[in-house]
C-alpha cells in the first residue's frame, strides 16, 4: 500500500534551505507540496491560506489522486463557495511529515537514498508553519488574508498568528484547542502503539519490503474515528443494528453495523495514509501548547497578535476539543484587546461537524473572510 | 430599515473612531450602525444563531453571557461600553453596570422603565404584571427578571457615585423631558461614566 502512494506525483517546490526545527534538529532541504485556487491578485493582497488535519491533505478542493474521493472541503472552498476562489487565491500545502508529497518520513536519505523512516526528525505544528512561511516566501507572498484550520489546521492557524502577526489580517480557528489535552494525548498514544506493534511496522523501515503495517494503522484509524463522533450519532447512525445478517453469530465477525463501518474506515485508511507520517503527526499535536513558551499564560502567545482579527468556531457534540478550549483561546485574545468573534454550533456529528453540512459554518466563514476585507 | 430609536440616539452620540463594545447586541444591528460611521464596534451575545447571523455580517462577536463573561475583557479595553434593552435580563445589574464602567470610562446603558404610567395603571386597576409593547411577555416567561424603574436606576448609579452625563427619555419614538420621565418615557438611555 504504502508503496503506491509513495509512487504518486504531487505538484511541490523544494526550498534548498535549511529549516530549524523545534526539536533542535534541522532539515538541510525542504519538499513542500501543495495545491492552490484562483488568482492571486497584482498586489498579492489576496492570499488565504487553508492548512488540513490530521489525515487531510494539499488536496481540499481536487479529487484525491489515491481515492478519486472529492477534495476533503470541496463543499467550502471553490468558485462562489465561502472561501470563493473567484476572489481568493487558496494555498493549501500538505504538512511537514506528511506522506503526500512533502518532507517526511518516506523522504529519502540525501547520502544513501533509502527511506529515512525513523531517522526523519520529530517535527512540531511550529515547524509545520515555519515550513509554511518558507512556501509564501518562495510564493513571493508577505501577507496572507486569512488563514483558516479545522482540528490540527486551527491549531496552525493560531501558531500563524502566533509566531507571524503581522504576515495575516484574520485567522479562522474551527474546532481546534490551543493545547492537546491528556485524553488527546491519550488516544494518540493508542494509535501509535497499535502501528508499532505491528509486526509489518519494522521499526517504521517497511518502505522497501513488500510489508506495512496496515493492520495496525488501521486499527489506529478505527480508534481516532471513534473520537471524531459524536455518541449520539454513532447511536443514530448504527443503534444496535446487526450487519447484514438476522442474528447474532457468537463469533468475531463483524455482527454490529458500527463494528463493520469502522473496519472499513481502517481499511481505507491505509490506501492513502503512511502509517509512519501517522506517528510523526500524531506526535507533533501532541506537544503543541501555544501557552507553554509563555509561562502557561495563553495570552502571551497572542501579545503581537491584536490586529488580527480571529473567528473561532466549536460544536457542541465535539468532545475532543470541546468549546472550553475555544473559549480559553478566546479570553486569551480579549485579553490582548484582539478582535475575536467566536461561537458554538450546534451539529450532530462531533469534531468531524467542521467537515460536513453545517450550513452555519459556511455563513460564518464566508463572513469571516470579508470582515475588514 | 430604521433603528430601533433607542439604538439610533446610542448610535449617533458614540464618536467616529471610538472603541466600543455592545453588550447583548442581538444579530449586529446597533454594530452595523457604528460600523457605518468608523466606530470599531465589537459585540457579545448570548444566543448563537445572532452570533452567527452577526459573524456572517463580517461583525466581530462573542456568543457569551453578560452575567459571567464580561470579567473575561481587560480594563479600559473600550472608549464605550454599551447595555441596550438588557439591564433588566441581568441575573445582578448592580454588578453589570459595574463591569460595563471597568471595560470602559464610559457606558450607555437604556431599559424599559416600569414606572411608566401604562404599567402603574395596569397594576393600579387590573393588580396585574402589565404586558405592554416594551414588556410584552408575561410575568411567568419573562426574560425581564429584574424589573426597574427610571428613579430606581437614578438611585442606583448615585449610591455607586457613577455620572450620569447624559440621559434621553423615549415615549414611542417621540423625546420626553427629564422631569416627566418617571411617569411618561417608556424607555430611557443613560449616558454614564466613572464618577
Amino acid at each position: 500500500m504504502a508503496s503506491r502512494l509513495h509512487a504518486i506525483q504531487h505538484h511541490s517546490v523544494t526550498i534548498d534551505a535549511p529549516l530549524a526545527l523545534d526539536s533542535g534538529q534541522a532539515l538541510p532541504s525542504v519538499t513542500i507540496a501543495f495545491q492552490s485556487y484562483g488568482t492571486l491578485a497584482a498586489d498579492k493582497s489576496n492570499a488565504v491560506l487553508i492548512c488540513h488535519a490530521l489525515t487531510g491533505d494539499q488536496y481540499v478542493a481536487s479529487d484525491h489522486p489515491a481515492t478519486g474521493k472529492p477534495g476533503w472541503w470541496a463543499r467550502m472552498v471553490g468558485p462562489g463557495k465561502p472561501v470563493d476562489t473567484d476572489l481568493y487565491f487558496v494555498i493549501c500545502a500538505n504538512v511537514l511529515g506528511s506522506c503526500m508529497g512533502s518532507s517526511g518520513p518516506a523522504t529519502p536519505d540525501a547520502a544513501t537514498g533509502a527511506p529515512l523512516g525513523m531517522q526523519f526528525p520529530v517535527i512540531t505544528i511550529g515547524d509545520m508553519v515555519r515550513a509554511q512561511a518558507m512556501l509564501l516566501d518562495h510564493l513571493g507572498i508577505a501577507r496572507l488574508h486569512a488563514v483558516i484550520g479545522g482540528s490540527m489546521g486551527g491549531m496552525q492557524a493560531l501558531a500563524w498568528a502566533s509566531a507571524w502577526p503581522e504576515r495575516l489580517a484574520s485567522a479562522i480557528v474551527i474546532a481546534s484547542a490551543a493545547r492537546h489535552s491528556a485524553q488527546n494525548i491519550a488516544f494518540h498514544e493508542v494509535g501509535r502503539q497499535a502501528i508499532m506493534a505491528d509486526p509489518d511496522w519494522q521499526d517504521g523501515q517497511y518502505y522497501g519490503s513488500d510489508r506495512a503495517p496496515t493492520k495496525g494503522l488501521a486499527v489506529a484509524r478505527m480508534a481516532a474515528h471513534i473520537t471524531y463522533l459524536s455518541e449520539a450519532g454513532l447511536t443514530e447512525k448504527f443503534g444496535r443494528r446487526l450487519q447484514g445478517r438476522e442474528a447474532k453469530t457468537f463469533g468475531f465477525d463483524a455482527d454490529f453495523q458500527v463494528e463493520s463501518y469502522l473496519r472499513y474506515q481502517g481499511l481505507a485508511f491505509t490506501d492513502r495514509f503512511d502509517a509512519n507520517a501517522y506517528l510523526y503527526i500524531t506526535r507533533a499535536m501532541d506537544y503543541f501548547d501555544l501557552a507553554e513558551p509563555h509561562d502557561g499564560r495563553l495570552a502571551g502567545a497572542f501579545a503581537g497578535a491584536k490586529d488580527v482579527r480571529f473567528t473561532l468556531v466549536s460544536f457542541d457534540t465535539d468532545w475532543l476539543y470541546p468549546t472550553a478550549e475555544s473559549r480559553r483561546i478566546v479570553q486569551a485574545l480579549q485579553s490582548v484587546g484582539a478582535a475575536a468573534s467566536f461561537v458554538e454550533l450546534s451539529a450532530p456529528f462531533g469534531h468531524d461537524s467542521f467537515l460536513l453540512d453545517v450550513p452555519a459554518l459556511d455563513r460564518l466563514v464566508a463572513g469571516a473572510l470579508k470582515n475588514g476585507g | 430599515m430604521a433603528l430601533r430609536p433607542d439604538l439610533a440616539i446610542i448610535a449617533a452620540a458614540v464618536p467616529a473612531r471610538a472603541r466600543a463594545l455592545d453588550i447583548g447586541c442581538g444579530d449586529g444591528e446597533l454594530i452595523a450602525a457604528l460600523r457605518d460611521k468608523g466606530v470599531d464596534a465589537r459585540g457579545l451575545e448570548i444566543d448563537p444563531s445572532n452570533v452567527t447571523a452577526a459573524i456572517a455580517r463580517g461583525q466581530s462577536v462573542v456568543q457569551g453571557d453578560a452575567n459571567r463573561d464580561l470579567i473575561d475583557y481587560p480594563a479600559d479595553g473600550f472608549d464605550y461600553a454599551i447595555l441596550s434593552q438588557t439591564l433588566q435580563t441581568t441575573e445582578r445589574p448592580d454588578r453589570v453596570v459595574g463591569e460595563l464602567l471597568r471595560i470602559a470610562p464610559r457606558a450607555f446603558v437604556s431599559f424599559p422603565n416600569f414606572a411608566h404610567w401604562r404599567v402603574r395603571l395596569a397594576l393600579l386597576w387590573n393588580g396585574r404584571m402589565p404586558v405592554t409593547r416594551l414588556l410584552p411577555v408575561a410575568w411567568y416567561e419573562t426574560p425581564n427578571i429584574h424589573h426597574v424603574t427610571v428613579s430606581d436606576f437614578r438611585q442606583l448609579i448615585a449610591d455607586k457615585g457613577i455620572r450620569v452625563e447624559r440621559a434621553w427619555y423615549l415615549s414611542g419614538d417621540k423625546p420626553t423631558s427629564d422631569a416627566a420621565a418617571s411617569w411618561r418615557a417608556e424607555h430611557a438611555i443613560f449616558l454614564i461614566s466613572r464618577g
